[in-house]
């Protein structure tokens, strides 16, 4: 089988100087592989060149001819980075999400793909509302339809679990499983512990590239990965939320 | 005292209710754009950039709205490739463009031989001198202004809500920040005669902000703009013939009394 994306010896940063270093991956269809690492480790720069808001300074990224369009990758930016007060309604946010064939296809056939895709997520309520006026929980699923209206064969996700309280979490985590059988899902997460229980493969992401063919890891695997990032004490407080919840 | 009825006899009045419409439409349009996309700073420095260019007309004897234009577009080029390419801070480069251009201007008209007598008109304004070919350059600008936002209306609000989303989808970025850009100078210019170098960004933000009380939905917001713009520009006319003062600041004044009272109303009737 063909990967989807094929990443070759990369190396991308900003002002010419690298923040990843020769990064070989392979993207292969139905993968749900999770990247986590430190702060300024190069996660999002990772999804930035796949994405292709940033050009590689070395090495390439190559596309499976099915992948040509770029309607086929669905990106889901960290919400950090939305101006919060943008005079824009969800619906039109969503919509946008269809950008590309917005002058080929008319507007009531878009209408109906954008109710469509918010009633399946249970936001069909808050399509008139302005983005500033909604929770964390609400932002985080209109970006995800967003990202999703176009049908793309890979997801990208940048911290999709910041600024969401539990119940989304667990919601996000369903939601993706169920994409998962059409696509693969590329996470990027600060937090090991609360994405390997979903994802099937784990990239440890700090300068270089270690990929882990398996979704359990080991505070000593995480080490000798050269990824400094912490196990324990999400863990810890996980485990205690459940205790309490039970 | 004269009756307001009595006003619209007069071919100058008439001119200036005209020039209103005009201002109130690109301004209104413009002006949510700029709101929206947090771009109110640099387009201040677009519009005293101009002033140079007004300078250099005298100068040299040519049209001064044609050299606002040039200094106008120059500008905005300018901060974009001080920001982008050159690595200064955008703030920065937006504040050496904005007096660089008021120095200029002044430079130039102190150099000009003789009195220039209208250059007080450029600076605060003057709706009721609007000649009859500014009045169709005007046109040609509301035209252009609503055709650019019709057909591309989709693109420029996705690109102001979030560019590298636009980007990741293979949106012609670089080519509407072009256009946008250019479409703000040329608001800026050609309304210069209504209120101002110095007043006209209040035209662009403050029928916005009180639009913005109502509602946050783009195009509603350009709506609304256009209609307090309107309101506001219409009643400062009026109030500056009734109690004989420059129309300019009278306009501005009704803006930000509008804003002020609406905000207040909205403020105590929650």
């Amino acid at each position: 089988m063909n990967p989807l994306i094929q990443i070759n010896d990369l190396s991308a940063g900003y002002n010419k100087i690298p923040v990843i270093r020769h990064v070989n991956l392979k993207v292969f269809d139905n993968d749900y592989i999770g990247v986590i690492g430190p702060n300024g480790g190069g996660k999002t720069t990772l999804l930035k060149v796949i994405s292709g808001l940033l050009q590689p300074l070395s090495g390439n990224v190559e596309f499976d001819k099915s992948l040509s369009d770029k309607k086929s990758i669905g990106y889901l930016p960290q919400i950090k980075n939305i101006d919060k007060k943008f005079p824009i309604t969800v619906f039109d946010v969503v919509r946008s999400g269809l950008m590309l064939n917005s002058r080929k296809e008319n507007s009531a056939n878009e209408k109906q793909k954008v109710t469509k895709i918010l009633e399946e997520s249970g936001i069909a309520g808050i399509s008139r509302k302005a983005i500033g006026e909604l929770s964390g929980g609400q932002m985080q699923r209109v970006f995800l339809c967003r990202a999703l209206i176009s049908d793309p064969k890979i997801l990208l996700l940048d911290e999709p679990d910041t600024f969401v309280d539990n119940t989304f979490e667990g919601e996000l985590y369903e939601k993706l499983q169920f994409l998962n059988e059409k696509m693969a899902i590329i996470l990027v997460s600060h937090d090991v512990s609360s994405i390997s229980g979903h994802v099937k493969t784990i990239a440890c992401m700090n300068g270089g590239l270690h990929y882990h063919p398996e979704n359990q890891i080991t505070q000593e695997q995480l080490d000798n990965y050269n990824c400094p990032i912490k196990l324990v004490s999400h863990a810890v407080r996980r485990k205690t939320t459940k205790n309490y919840e039970a | 005292m004269n009756s307001i009825a009595e006003l619209f006899q007069y071919s100058f009045f008439i001119k200036a209710l005209v020039a209103a419409v005009f201002a109130s439409i690109s301004c209104g349009i413009i002006g949510s754009y700029i709101v929206a996309r947090r771009i109110v700073f640099i387009s201040g420095g677009i519009t005293h950039a101009s002033f140079g260019g007004i300078g250099l007309a005298f100068f040299l004897g040519f049209e001064p709205l044609l050299g606002a234009l040039i200094f106008a577009i120059l500008s905005a080029l300018g901060i974009q490739f001080f920001t982008k390419v050159a690595g200064v801070r955008e703030d920065s480069s937006i504040a050496i463009w904005w007096s660089l251009g008021m120095a200029l201007g002044i430079m130039f008209v102190f150099l000009t031989p003789g009195y220039t007598p209208n250059l007080m008109s450029y600076l605060f304004g003057n709706i009721l001198t609007v000649s009859t070919s500014e009045l169709w350059w005007m046109f040609a600008l509301v035209v252009v202004i609503i055709l650019a936002f019709t057909i591309f209306y989709k693109p420029i609000l996705y690109i102001a809500f979030d560019e590298e989303f636009a980007r990741t989808a293979g949106l012609r970025v670089p080519f509407f920040n072009y256009l946008t850009i250019t479409l703000v100078a040329l608001t800026v210019v050609l309304n210069i005669r209504v209120v101002g170098i110095i007043l006209i960004l209040s035209l662009l933000t403050l029928p916005q902000a009180t639009a913005n009380l109502f509602t946050s939905d783009f195009k509603k917001m350009i709506g609304l703009s256009t209609l307090f713009a309107f309101t506001g520009t219409f009643s400062g006319l009026i109030i500056s013939w009734w109690i004989d003062i420059p129309s300019g600041a009278s306009i501005i004044f009704t803006l930000v009394t509008i804003f002020v009272v609406i905000k207040l109303v909205k403020h105590f009737s929650k």
